[in-house]
Order: structure tokens, then sequence, then C-alpha cells
């Protein structure tokens, strides 16, 4: 079953077309890896899913994305703003854990989503930090900040923060690419295991990483969508040149 | 020349010219501290003047000061405050940031004797609250509102990005946002821009000159609608225009000693209160 679709998309900074009439669509409970050289359009696409382009100024969004069949940008029909980002959880580049405990870091979308109560959300927060891999590292602190943690923890945190709020779709921004390479394959053995019951979308600039741990891969060049495929076929069997050439590293 | 020695002489530039800074700010506080020191005793900061202000303490000076303090901050704190969350999280449209930044800078320019004159107009005359407490307390705390309001907007500019997106991605409204993560973070930096703005009210003459401030009064403010005396403009009255200067030399310096470590003390204030904050951000 299709989780994501967008039919024809575009989307413009400005003056300036950063997408170029990109449809795609998205399957339930898979990994797919968006990949392509820098300012491809690949996080601009990533963040389309769960409006963060709205926060920018002069942006300009064209064609249509639906999320489980709901258009997420019409504003009569479709989902609230609020509504779609519970169930589009999203983990940025730079781990970024608020300057809370830890236990009010995976509290917080709780919270701020009307909920209260207390056992609740204790039961939430250690089911969380389970699935981010991080619960035996943090239970005997969770009463500390959130920044006495090491990087790789902090974005464990930030992955368990986004599944608290229990999202179908996991957006994740090149969430390894400030982490070392232990933390890094951690985050990897995570995604694996997510997959069963989330749809993670994955923007990388890590070939091997793309390779490891999606099923479907789309390589974005200058704004278009050059192909899109099972993961096995851009890196072994890609049918454009373009593709070929940047999964082989000839340009990146 | 060589570029070692070029380096040499441009770090000996820099490094004599941050000394003579630092220099003629020790230099005046030696002065003050050596001349005033022999007057600070605890019935100069709690007696009235007397003798035509040569002999007695400063404590209605004081008192007044505190008030007109405390008044003005009530006033500009919180505008200013929500004028800067507005200014910053809330104008996308940069031309109108642009004009309200502009405006601001524009009023911290403003001679403070500007200030006096509009705030005896409206406060003193027109809406008649006569020289009072009030009436000073609005035109200092008008004085303090650019301060104030470019302080907040520095402290929610340093609150970087990644925590609002975080926070919104979550499904977090822009006020809850706001309220929740990113005013915890800015307030340290806002309190003690605030803290720095009352040491610079504290110090300010002309703008209370005409609103409230007394030549010689030697008792306390019963009401908000009440002349008060207060330091600076006490100092001034003392070593400008008093019946007996020459006199009462001893209390000027007195009393300068007393503003310079009011102001000195909320300084460190403010930079013991970020660094406790500081700490405590990090734990909620």
């Amino acid at each position: 079953m299709n989780k994501i679709e967008s039919k024809n998309v575009h989307l413009y900074y400005g003056d300036f077309h950063a997408l170029k009439g990109i449809s795609m669509s998205i399957q339930e409970n898979t990994v797919t890896a968006l990949i392509g050289p820098s300012g491809c359009g690949k996080s601009t696409y990533l963040r389309l899913f769960n409006r963060m382009n709205d926060l920018i100024d002069n942006v300009r969004i064209e064609g249509d994305i639906l999320l489980d069949g709901r258009d997420i940008y019409k504003k009569n029909i479709g989902m609230r703003i609020d509504e779609l980002r519970k169930k589009v959880g999203m983990v940025f580049q730079k781990p970024n854990p608020f300057p809370k405990t830890i236990f009010e870091n995976v509290a917080y979308g709780l919270r701020v989503n009307g909920i209260d109560h207390r056992s609740f959300i204790e039961e939430r927060v250690e089911t969380s930090l389970r699935q981010a891999a991080l619960w035996e590292e943090v239970k005997d602190k969770l009463k500390k900040s959130a920044f006495e943690l090491s990087g790789g923890q902090q974005q464990r945190l930030c992955i368990a923060r986004a599944l608290a709020i229990e999202p179908s779709v996991l957006l994740m921004d090149e969430p390894a690419s400030a982490l070392d390479p232990i933390s890094t394959s951690k985050i990897e053995e995570l995604i694996y295991e997510l997959k069963t019951k989330y749809t993670i979308i994955i923007v990388t600039h890590n070939m091997q990483q793309a390779g490891r741990v999606s099923d479907r891969t789309a390589f974005f060049y200058l704004g278009d969508l050059i192909e899109y495929d099972d993961t096995p076929v851009i890196f072994t069997n890609p049918k454009d040149i373009r593709t070929q050439s940047y999964v082989t590293g000839r340009f990146g | 020349m060589t570029k070692q020695t070029k380096e040499y002489i441009a770090f000996w530039i820099f490094r004599i010219l941050s000394f003579i800074v630092l220099a003629i700010l020790i230099w005046i506080l030696y002065f003050i501290f050596v001349r005033g020191w022999h007057m600070l005793s605890w019935d100069f900061l709690t007696k009235m003047p007397e003798d035509g202000m040569t002999k007695g303490g400063i404590y209605p000076a004081i008192i007044g000061t505190l008030y007109l303090v405390a008044g003005s901050m009530l006033f500009a704190f919180p505008i200013g405050v929500l004028a800067g969350i507005y200014i910053h999280e809330y104008t996308n449209d940069s031309k109108f940031k642009r004009f309200m930044k502009l405006m601001t800078n524009n009023l911290a320019g403003i001679p403070s004797i500007v200030f006096g004159l509009f705030g005896m107009s409206l406060f003193v005359k027109t809406l008649n609250f006569g020289d009072s407490i009030l009436a000073g307390s609005l035109t200092l705390g008008l004085l303090a509102l650019p301060v104030v309001i470019r302080v907040t907007e520095e402290a929610l500019i340093a609150v970087d990005d990644s925590f609002r997106h975080g926070s919104l991605a979550l499904g977090a409204s822009k006020l809850i946002t706001i309220r929740k993560v990113v005013l915890p973070i800015a307030m340290p930096n806002i309190l003690t821009g605030l803290i720095l703005s009352i040491g610079r009210v504290s110090g300010e003459t002309a703008p209370i000159l005409f609103t409230v401030a007394a030549y010689f009064l030697p008792k306390l403010p019963t009401s908000i609608f009440d002349q008060v005396m207060a330091l600076p403009y006490h100092l001034y009255v003392i070593s400008t225009s008093g019946t007996k200067v020459q006199e009462s030399r001893d209390m000027a310096y007195g009393t300068a000693l007393v503003l310079v470590l009011f102001v000195l003390i909320l300084n460190l204030l403010a930079n013991a209160l970020r660094r406790y904050l500081g700490n405590k951000v990090k734990m909620n």
C-alpha cells in the first residue's frame, strides 16, 4: 500500500526552482533513501512531508502530496499541520535535544499535544527509549540533563522523542552525519529495526549507508528525480548514466 | 618588514589599547573610591540629609532611586520583552522587521533630556500625574524600552533554530514552542540584559529632572504620586547648584560611590544570575 504519494511537486525558493515536478510513491514499512549531490533538493523534498519548508520565507509549493490518501497541503479538505506532524516525526542532522531532562525531552511531544496523564507518559517514555535502544544507558539518569549525553546518545534521544507521539512516518535528515562510526552503526541498526513499524525516509550523503539501510533509493540531481528504484538496482544496475556516475563516486 | 614583525607590532598595539581602556576604568573607580570611601557608613546610608545637605545621609535618595528603578522596570520589562518576542518570532516580513529595528535603534539614540521633556509634557502635564514617582518611572521606562527590546531580540537570535524546529516538528504550536523551549533558553540572557539596563536607568538624571526628582525632600514617599529624591539628581544638586557646594563635596563623592557600587553590584548580580540560570535551564 502507498503510504505517501507525491504528484508533480514543484517548489520554489523565491525565483529559484528547487524541485522540478517530483512524482514518486513510498510504500508502507519500507526505508527509502534520498541521495544526490549537495543542493540537489533531497532535503527540501524530505521537509515537504512534515511541512517544515513552510517556515521559510518566500517558498511556493505546487502539486499534491498525499499521506494515507489525504492531501497534506490542502487547507480545507486536508490535514491540520499539527495533526500531520504527529503522524510524521522528524530527526534532524544535528542532534537537537531540548535543554531539559532526558525524561522531559521524550515527554515533550506528548505534553504539547495535550497528554498529561502521568503514568501514561512514564510508560510511553520508557517504551520510546527502548525502541531507540537507549533505555539501558539512561534508565538511571532520566532526571539528568540531556546535554550530558554523548552526541550519538543525543541523536537516539531525538529518535525516542520523535517516536513518543507514535508517528507512522519517520523522516531522517542525514541523522548520522554528525556522529562517529560506532554511533552511526547503532543508528543504522535502529533504522533496520524500526522499519517493521514505521515508514522511514532518510536523506544521506553516505552511499554505503543508503545501501545498507534502505529498500528503495531515489537519486536527485539539480531538482529533478533522476531515478527511483529498488536499492540494489540503483547501486548495481542503474538505468541513468548520472545515477551510475554518482553512486560510483565519479561526482558528488 | 617581515610577517612576524608586523604580527608582533599589531599584537602590541591591540594589547596597549586594551590596557588603556582598562586603566581609565580603574582610574575612575579608584578616584571615586579614594574620595568617597571614608563617607560610607551606616548613618550615611540610612539618615536624612542635614545642614543644607552638607551632613547626614542620603537615605531618601537611595529609596527614591530604588522606587524609580522598580517602577520603570515594571513598565519596560513586560512591554519590551513582549515587543522583542513579537519582532523576532512573529514578523516574517523582513521590511517590517527592519523598520521596527530602525525605530527601536532610533528610540535608543534619542538624548535622555528629550525623554525628560516628553515625560513632563505627557505624564506630568497632559495625564496630570504631577511630579511623581509614576511620571518619573514611566519616563525612565520609556528610556529603557529600546534597550529591553534589543536585549530580548539578541537573546532570541542566540537561540538556535534547531530547537524551534525540533519543537514544531513534534506538533507543538508556535506559542508553545516559544513558551516551553525558546524563552527558557533565552531567559538568562534577557534577565542579564534587564539588570544591565537597570544599571543604566538608575544613573540617568535628565529624564527624572522634570518628572519626579526633588531638590531636597527629607521624607519618604507614601504613594506613587509623591515626589522623591534620587541618587544621580542628588549628586548633581550637591555638586553644582546647592547653597554650600564646597562643604558638601564629601557628600557628593559619597553619593557617587554609592551609585557606582549600586551599578557594580547589579552587574555582578547579572553575571551570577546568568550562570545560575544557565545551569538550571539545562536541568529542566
